[in-house]
């Protein structure tokens, strides 16, 4: 047989760079490819070494005390097998027959290292070996009975093994009862009072092995239904909020086609709620001067029906001056969605240490800060007057032609 | 933000048009992209995702790449990962419905020369088009908004010395402008110096936010949404 044979082809080579880059990998049985159940091909391809390799290091470890049985039993009772994409490997029956010739090979040189270890007189007790290999072969063929079966599941196809499963469990279960009635007559001594607790333990072992794949089974459907209960109740959230604001938000956009100004207002406004749903904590215990600004440039925009381009620096707690700051903003904001006509609006706010600066940008006609009447300010009282009162500055700045900036200036008290 | 446009093509009146390759999921999005470019942009390519992107990318070679933070197959994030060290010439320009700080901040350190929204005017798309296959760097208001938050002057107090994790104050001033929603003709305008050199120091905020270790930089970005 070729080194690398068949598994030059696997999927595990083709599609290892996309699949590396997204998420990570488990590592998982393969269902196809395999020669007992598939946990030398799954390691292979997680580790991206070859699966020969890995086959005969298990067996290496098998006749070092066994610890390579007991390694192979662990990854096939943790590792989930894999549904396998293709439907078995090209080829079919001669892949099979290649399939045991593996089998063959390896087998063989296990039986020869055991046969070396023990002309060299390394502790290979025949008397116990032999009924725990008995016992081996039955579990091997319980369990994997049991991936059969769940493979079966999977494709809602008929048996294509030669024996049908019942058959299948019953040699295993029998080869099982042998083996371990073979360690109980056979090299333990059952003498004294330990005896019965020996049988006890043999029958308990036999027990667990025979029906661990049930246990396996039904472990793994409660965990799946119970994740598959918790993306539905996700998948039932997202639905209903999609139906309160996007769709909702749709039909009022179809009614109000002949609009557009009501339409950009609908839009603008949905776009924001589902970018605070989507990109924001969902908890937000308390109001800070970043949050604020926000909801107030975003009340300015459904009142007035203008686009304003929020950015914040650095964020603090709200208190009376900073509250006042905010209801100077809104007022900024407020007289620039009067005048602005339809260009945007721009607010930029930042805290630093020792104070907080807000900007309210428009870019509409302008006008001649000197020129307004005393007597009609929205923005020289309720703006310039207010931060006066609080202890900051209000600047406003106005080129004909080329918009107003209105700055305001607050010191943050001491804390 | 309608005379960066002007700015864009009236200076500097344009040898050929740039070519660019647009790369988006969104077939709809693409052609409207199309229709609003001017004629100073020639659109030579379109990819969907990431692999047809890379293919399309080396095959045309264009001066500017649009790209979509999104994607599927890996995300903008892959293709410059991919194409950046390849093809050092070809320029990338961020184009996402998403101003998310992480993945602003992930596709300027993946090696994108600018990031602006998808509610951006053709013009001014246009107008970023063009300064990107300049060589210079295009700055939204949010993003030097980030760029300042990340850079944050609380914590010049502590140990870094290094030229790269700090911004000077011009640039400091450059950014602040920007956030406040000035062009680049008007940051030069207040700061009484010219556009190459609001440029200059923007392409020198881009370097050091690609380029700099600073710890808050990550940390900023990932820690934002919960705060």
């Amino acid at each position: 047989m070729g080194p690398c044979g068949p598994a030059c082809h696997d999927r595990g080579v083709s599609t290892a760079p996309n699949a590396a880059a997204t998420a990570p990998r488990r590592l998982v049985r393969m269902s196809n490819g395999r020669l007992l159940a598939g946990v030398a091909r799954g390691l292979a391809d997680h580790l991206g070494v070859d699966v020969l390799i890995i086959r005969v290091l298990f067996v290496v470890l098998a006749l070092a005390g066994g610890a390579g049985f007991v390694m192979y039993g662990g990854f096939w009772v943790f590792a989930p097998l894999e549904p396998g994409g293709e439907d078995e490997m090209p080829g079919g029956r001669a892949w099979r027959e290649r399939d045991f010739g593996m089998l063959l090979a390896l087998g063989s040189l296990a039986l020869g290292g055991a046969l070396v270890l023990s002309a060299l007189g390394i502790g290979v007790n025949a008397g116990l070996a032999v009924p725990l290999i008995v016992v081996g072969v039955g579990v091997v063929i319980l369990w994997r009975q049991a991936d059969d079966a769940q493979r079966e599941r999977w494709r809602a196809a008929t048996a294509t093994h030669a024996l049908p499963g019942a058959v299948r469990a019953a040699i295993g279960i029998a080869l099982v009862v042998i083996g371990g009635g073979a360690i109980l007559v056979g090299p333990v001594d059952l003498g004294g009072t330990s005896g019965g607790v020996v049988a006890a333990l043999v029958v308990a072992a036999g027990l667990a092995l025979v029906s661990g794949p049930w246990w396996m089974r039904m472990v793994r459907e409660l965990n799946a239904e119970r994740s598959a209960r918790i993306r539905e109740q996700e998948r039932a959230e997202v639905a209903a909020h999609v139906h309160d604001s996007v769709l909702h938000t749709l039909t009022l956009i179809q009614r109000y086609v002949d609009d557009p100004r009501q339409v950009a207002k609908l839009a603008r406004a949905q776009e924001r709620e589902l970018r605070g749903w989507l990109y924001r904590p969902r908890t937000d215990p308390a109001a800070t001067v970043a949050t604020e600004v926000e909801r107030v440039a975003a009340e300015v925009e459904d009142a007035h029906g203008v686009a304003i381009e929020v950015v914040v620096v650095g964020d603090a707690p709200l208190d009376d001056r900073l509250g006042a700051v905010l209801h100077a903003t809104r007022e900024a904001l407020v007289n620039a969605a009067k005048y602005a006509g339809d260009t945007p609006i721009s607010v930029y706010a930042e805290v630093e240490i020792g104070q907080v600066t807000v900007f309210v940008r428009d870019r509409g006609p302008g006008f001649d800060v000197d020129a307004v009447p005393e007597d009609r300010l929205g923005l020289r009282q309720s703006v310039v007057g207010r931060m006066q009162r609080h202890g900051g500055t209000a600047v406003v700045r106005s080129d004909n032609g080329a918009g107003t900036e209105v700055q305001l200036e607050m010191p943050r008290s001491a804390t | 933000m309608t005379d960066q446009a002007d700015q864009a093509s009236g200076t500097t009146p344009p040898a050929r048009p740039v070519r660019v390759v647009l790369v988006d999921d969104h077939r709809m999005f693409r052609s409207g992209v199309r229709a609003e470019l001017g004629a100073a942009v020639e659109v030579v390519g379109e990819a969907e995702d990431v692999d047809s992107a890379i293919r399309v990318i080396e095959a045309e070679q264009p001066d500017v790449v649009l790209l979509d933070v999104h994607l599927p197959g890996g995300g903008g994030r892959q293709i410059l990962a991919t194409l950046v060290p390849k093809l050092p010439d070809v320029r990338f320009l961020a184009l996402s419905v998403s101003d998310a700080p992480e993945d602003v901040i992930s596709v300027i350190r993946g090696g994108a020369r600018g990031y602006v929204t998808k509610s951006i005017t053709g013009p001014e798309l246009t107008a970023a088009v063009r300064r990107v296959a300049d060589g210079d760097a295009v700055f939204s208001p949010r993003l030097a908004g980030f760029v300042l938050d990340a850079f944050a002057a609380t914590t010049e107090v502590a140990a870094v010395d290094e030229d790269l994790d700090r911004l000077t104050q011009r640039e400091r001033e450059v950014l602040r402008l920007i956030a406040r929603g000035y062009t680049y003709k008007e940051v030069g305008k207040s700061l009484f110096i010219s556009v190459k050199t609001v440029e200059t120091h923007v392409s020198a905020v881009l370097r050091k936010l690609q380029l700099s270790n600073r710890y808050e930089l990550s940390r900023w970005a990932s820690d934002r949404r919960l705060v």
